[in-house]
């Protein structure tokens, strides 16, 4: 539906502009015109909601010196060629696309602007002006892992995916691993539900699970409906991208925060210092692009240790979840002991661990 | 397999199938009348946006439900100003009615973002719903009931009643109505705004019972699949309610089986089976012309007298 795209795009990209216009100095230069593109509404309080935060606070931090826009709601098909190219008409110098399915449709409208440089969220194809970035999600997949480990009581945790790409694979797998680290029983089901944001059918799929006997339900959709159910059954779910214990402050036991501020003012300084140049950022724990809302009181002091240990290991660059040995379902040794899977091997990871139970 | 297993799948079905059962009822009555209404998610949205902030503000959950409907019924009505009044094409206007309807909703809902309200829940004592199988019968919200007696209530209506009958014969034959003294376009603005109000209904629920929170676009589409409905029932009650629950199904069964790990279909076929069967459903209704379960024959053209 690219005709509700646009119209946002025209609502967002006018106002951006009309304020800049009051009682700019005569002689203060052209401001930097970065633009985002997003795949769902900045309102879904998760995903995108948080790239969307980090945009205000590149706003924030550079004040006139950037000028920047949206388009909400762009789909992962064709239809996102037409939104890049006219943000590049537009006389964006920056843009971003934040999310894993834009990743050829970049390319190919970087191709067409060599003089716009593109950021790509989540994906791993680059060019002279395209750069990825993405943060290590998979360690704090493997700290709510490790807590799941420890405050599931039937062993069976249920997992809320979108789709099957390698984001979403290794964060799965790292939160298994971790899982089954404090509890080498632990199972995990998976369920895959073809979207990024449906809050009904996150509800029906938690309800699901639930069902069938997890007691802790992970996701790595975009809305909080998940946990709302949770809290209304009674079980335990996380925060996902952002803080939502005031949707369910008994069920979530902690969030995986998403901050992308930072990166998105360092990479418009690069622009406006001539600095920008092609790279792969990929932030984590240790940098604080992964951040964790506070532990609520089910949270055991057992369970607080252990997180606390895995958050430590990773700040320390002692820990990492994907050490071998690793086995995939069906058995096969995939990483020998000792070795590790390298964030290359992750980035096109399409294996589930041993003890995921998906379809 | 055990039968709390079955049941508590079956709660399953039948909340995510009710406010698709809702909207569709509504729908049902409007294109009964002669009017096609393509504008149902954009109504959805905007009575569930209403519906989660009149909740919000005055802690009063029914009076967010009327307020809901109200929502729902007013956005219908300019749709029903510009189709019945000013003779605008039915389904342009449709769509630009659900665009308007999903701008607005995130206007309104830009201050709504990240709270939370209790859903509403069962109307019967907690105790009631305690055994599994009495859960199926006392353990769902208001909505579950309503929209069962609603499409009960419509097929009775439309079959039984002098008032349904009319209402059909100005979707079959608008002139031959018009002339033996009915109000057309009065008639048509009723079932239109009952519509709206059933859709801002069912947006209700998806902001106060399924996800108690307001999200943009919560609905995820929804608002379409009540409409295929319509098409899918032949325009008839019993089967509308028989199809709903029929989606409903689909959809647990496919959550049910990749969670249990059976593989029966790789998920690109679960994601491909509306569209496969609207297509098979098409056909048949297509290859049956003039045996019933057909479009009122008024469908989406405008009534202008004299004219």
């Amino acid at each position: 539906m690219s005709k509700f795209t646009r119209r946002d795009f025209m609502v967002s990209a006018a106002a951006a502009s009309a304020i800049p216009l009051m009682g700019a100095s005569a002689n203060a230069a052209e401001p930097l015109k970065v633009a985002f593109i997003y795949i769902g509404p900045v309102g879904d309080y998760g995903w995108t909601w948080a790239h969307d935060k980090g945009r205000k606070e590149l706003e924030a931090a550079l004040g006139g010196a950037v000028k920047t826009s949206y388009v909400e709601n762009v789909k992962e098909d064709a239809s996102a060629i037409p939104v890049l190219r006219d943000l590049a008409r537009q006389g964006n110098k920056l843009i971003f696309a934040t999310s894993f399915g834009y990743m050829d449709q970049v390319l190919e409208v970087a191709k067409e602007f060599p003089d716009v440089r593109f950021e790509h969220c989540t994906g791993f194809k680059r060019a002279a002006n395209v750069t990825t970035y993405n943060s290590r999600f998979h360690e704090g997949r493997a700290v709510t892992g490790t807590i799941a480990g420890k405050v599931s009581k039937s062993g069976v945790i249920g997992y809320l995916g979108s789709f099957k790409i390698p984001e979403v694979v290794m964060g799965v797998n790292a939160f298994t691993l971790a899982a089954q680290a404090v509890n080498p029983k632990i199972q995990t089901k998976l369920v895959m539900i073809d979207s990024w944001f449906d809050p009904a059918k996150e509800t029906a799929a938690t309800e699901t699970l639930a069902n069938l006997g997890c007691d802790v339900v992970a996701t790595h959709t975009d809305s909080p409906a998940p946990l709302q159910f949770c809290q209304k059954k009674g079980i335990f779910g996380f925060g996902q991208g952002a803080d939502m214990s005031k949707f369910a402050p008994k069920a979530q036991l902690t969030a995986i925060q998403d901050i992308w501020g930072p990166h998105y003012i360092a990479r418009a300084k690069a622009m406006i210092a001539g600095t920008w140049k092609s790279e792969d950022f990929w932030d984590g724990i240790k940098e604080g692009a992964v951040q964790f809302a506070p532990y609520n009181a089910s949270v055991t002091a057992d369970a607080q240790a252990a997180a606390n240990k895995v958050i430590e290991g990773y700040k320390a660059g002692t820990y990492d979840v994907f050490t071998g040995p690793i086995y995939d379902q069906g058995g096969t040794l995939k990483v020998k002991a000792g070795e590790k899977l390298g964030l290359g091997d992750l980035a096109t990871i399409d294996w589930f661990v041993k003890g995921v139970q998906s379809a | 397999m055990n039968m709390t297993f079955i049941i508590d799948a079956l709660v399953t079905v039948i909340g995510i199938t009710t406010p698709i059962l809702l909207a569709a009822s509504g729908e049902l009555v409007v294109e009964k009348s002669g009017v096609i209404n393509l504008g149902v998610e954009g109504m959805m949205l905007v009575g569930a946006i209403a519906g989660f902030a009149v909740t919000f503000e005055t802690g009063n959950p029914w009076l967010g439900v009327l307020i809901a409907m109200l929502a729902g019924a007013s956005a219908s009505l300019i749709f029903g100003f510009l189709v019945l009044s000013l003779g605008a094409n039915q389904v342009a206007t449709g769509l630009a009615l659900t665009i308007f309807g999903v701008g607005l909703s995130s206007l309104i809902g830009s201050n709504y973002v990240g709270i939370a309200i209790d859903s509403l829940d069962s109307p019967f004592p907690d105790d009631m719903a305690h055994d599994a199988f009495w859960r199926i019968v006392f353990g769902h919200s208001p909505f579950v009931y309503f929209a069962i007696f609603l499409v009960l209530a419509i097929g009775y209506f439309l079959n039984k009643t002098r008032a349904g009958l009319v209402l059909r014969a100005v979707g079959e034959n608008d002139f031959s109505a018009h002339s033996i003294g009915y109000s057309v376009i009065g008639i048509r603005y009723a079932a239109i705004a009952f519509g709206g109000a059933m859709a801002g209904l069912a947006g209700a629920d998806f902001s106060m019972v399924i996800s108690p929170l307001w999200a943009e676009q919560m609905t995820a589409g929804r608002g379409w699949i009540a409409l295929a409905l319509v098409v899918f029932a032949g325009w008839r009650a019993g089967p509308l309610l028989a199809g709903a629950y029929f989606f409903g199904v689909l959809m647990a069964l496919e959550l049910y089986a990749k969670a249990s790990g059976f593989a029966i279909f790789p998920s690109q076929f679960w994601a491909a089976m509306p569209y496969l069967i609207a297509v098979i459903v098409l056909a048949i209704i297509s290859s049956r012309d003039g045996k019933g379960g057909t479009a009122p024959a008024c469908l989406g053209k405008p009534f202008i007298p004299n004219g």
